[in-house]
């Protein structure tokens, strides 16, 4: 009997991959390239008078300067907060000594990660309240007095819960990465006599710029999205853009200022991306 | 912070604590410091999760006193009577959630397999496309999303709703499962293939198989994103879909924390249970594996 044995590998044909791709491109296609679209379009739309110009951003700005200033102040500190923190445990994960200390911590940082944003607003509302556990806690290590108890719930309520949500994933990547790293050069640095830190600052961290980037920029971009956390904290005045917006479709049915104030996260996203490209490109350019 | 400014300067004393000449008080030091800040980290994470905790089981609790003034479980019933509408937000919540599970994977199963061969022409282009909805501000796109639903009917549906969490599960989807396939290797299918499998066969019987525990691990992602979405079922679903997120919300801006609370554990629970599920879908060769 004859068997015909098939080559090893036949060459696909070309449309196959594509066709596989087609569906999670359509919603791709379909419910982000398509709103964000008309989002940044109509940003420029006046609906009531049909023109198209600056009038949506030029009412965005009389209302929400302060707003718009405020968002980007909170969302940068957490975001640099969270960089700082992650270095730090995922540094001392690598190269701690102690075993049970470095077995602790890894296992204590990452609660926050699996905890719904929701949920953590809802926590912190309770936590940093003038009646919360914090204010009782110090009350009762006799580190605050009862009157001087106040809430924490407004731009540093919000920093808080930020970097509390946001900073295990950040942590995760840069350690995964960390991980990864030949550690031959690490023992080699640390048997010429280098010190942790220094070993940190300047083997590591150089190699893990790139990780370190892409995730403080996905930790910025999130925390500007956050809708249910300012809208729990911290509704009153200064605000988060993310309420406005919410406000503005809510309330008065007003897309052109809301797109106006999505054109601008967008573009604090945009000047988060282009210093991530600078960097890169500076990286790339270096003998 | 000062808390982050303190957690940094760990690392100088810890890096002395191991230098050539340790001397017994600095290392000492250096071990107190370290513990100390491991234990104020506890606190930070663990502190606001007791605090909502302590209120799932409060009656009353007034500023001066520093814990609940008297004790009980008279708001769960409150909670789960059938008018408070938390069980219906509950139901709702697991479905969307499901279905969304469900409408990723689907989708998620071809495009991670193209997306494993390395020799995909534009591979990482795609890769990029699929992360772009994270970065960008998702506000932006769910209400204008709201308003091309609302040509098409969609708003106020548990459908439209279902297709606002996709999207945002989607990057974790399509890279988990993409990372879960480039993990299997082509031998296994090509060992398939030379005894005589046909390709689908192959990828039904060895493929996805072995690609299963990734799969099963991005599906608890795609489970989670969506139990917890906010922004999207507020535009697009509220008020006619509520879920447990936006039952939440109402109950905090209501000022009743205790109901709040226990509608936030609700939440909470297959966050945790899913927490110690996951390490044992997610192995390491696939982790090692996503997004590149």
């Amino acid at each position: 009997m004859t068997t015909i044995t098939l080559p090893a590998s036949p060459r696909r044909p070309d449309w196959l991959p594509a066709l596989l791709l087609l569906p999670a491109l359509l919603v791709v296609a379909t419910l982000f390239v398509y709103p964000l679209a008309c989002s940044l379009l109509y940003a420029f739309r006046d609906e009531k008078l049909g023109v198209w110009g600056w009038g949506n951003f030029l009412r965005a700005w009389d209302l929400y300067a302060r707003d718009i200033y405020f968002t980007f102040g909170v969302v940068l500190l957490s975001t640099a907060l969270i960089g700082v923190l992650a270095i730090a445990i995922a540094g001392y994960l690598t190269l701690g000594e102690n075993r049970r200390a470095v077995a602790v911590l890894r296992w204590l940082y990452r609660w926050p990660l699996f905890i719904p944003v929701v949920v953590a607003g809802q926590m912190m509302r309770t936590f940093l309240a003038k009646n919360g556990l914090m204010n009782n806690a110090l009350m009762a290590l006799d580190l605050i007095e009862p009157l001087q108890a106040i809430s924490f719930l407004d731009w540093r309520g919000l920093v808080f819960t930020f970097v509390w949500k946001q900073l295990p994933f950040a942590t995760l990547l840069l350690a995964g990465a960390m991980a990864a790293l030949d550690r031959s050069m690490i023992e080699a640095a640390r048997n010429l006599g280098a010190g942790r830190l220094r070993v940190l600052w300047q083997i590591l961290m150089p190699q893990l710029r790139p990780t370190l980037l892409v995730s403080l920029i996905l930790s910025f971009v999130a925390i500007l999205s956050v809708l249910s956390v300012p809208m729990m904290i911290n509704a009153g005045s200064p605000t988060m853009i993310t309420v406005d917006m919410a406000w503005r479709v809510a309330s008065y049915s007003d897309y052109g200022v809301a797109n106006a104030l999505g054109f601008i996260s967008c573009a604090m996203c945009g000047l988060a991306a282009w210093f991530y490209l600078r960097q890169g490109l500076r990286e790339g350019g270096r003998p | 912070m000062s808390f982050g400014a303190a957690r940094f300067s760990a690392s100088p004393r810890a890096a002395s604590r191991s230098a050539a000449s340790p001397l017994a008080v600095s290392s000492f030091a250096a071990a107190a410091l370290r513990n100390a800040l491991i234990v104020l980290l506890a606190l930070c994470i663990f502190g606001p999760l007791t605090n909502l905790l302590l209120w799932t089981v409060t009656e009353a609790w007034y500023f001066p006193a520093k814990l609940p003034v008297s004790w009980g479980f008279s708001y769960w019933t409150r909670v789960f009577r059938p008018e408070a509408g938390a069980m219906l937000a509950l139901g709702n919540s697991v479905l969307i959630a499901l279905s969304t599970v469900a409408l990723s994977t689907l989708v998620a199963i071809p495009a991670g397999y193209a997306l494993a061969q390395r020799g995909l022409p534009l591979r990482s282009l795609f890769l990029l496309l699929f992360l772009l909805p994270q970065a960008f501000p998702a506000i932006a796109v769910h209400l204008n999303i709201a308003r091309i639903f609302y040509g098409f009917g969609l708003n106020g549906t548990i459908t439209g709703v279902v297709l606002v969490h996709a999207l945002q599960g989607l990057v974790f989807s399509v890279w988990i499962t993409s990372a879960a396939f480039a993990a299997v290797g082509s031998e296994p299918i090509e060992a398939a293939r030379n005894l005589g499998a046909s390709p689908l066969r192959a990828f039904c019987d060895v493929s996805l198989p072995l690609a299963s525990p990734g799969i099963i691990a991005s599906a608890i992602f795609v489970f989670l994103i969506s139990i917890d979405e906010f922004s999207g079922t507020f535009f697009v679903g509220a008020p006619e879909i509520s879920t447990l997120p936006l039952q939440l919300y109402s109950a905090a801006t209501e000022g009743n924390y205790q109901i709040a609370s226990i509608t936030a554990l609700l939440l909470l629970l297959p966050s945790i249970l899913f927490m110690f599920v996951v390490e044992r879908f997610l192995r390491a060769d696939v982790l090692a594996k996503i997004g590149t």
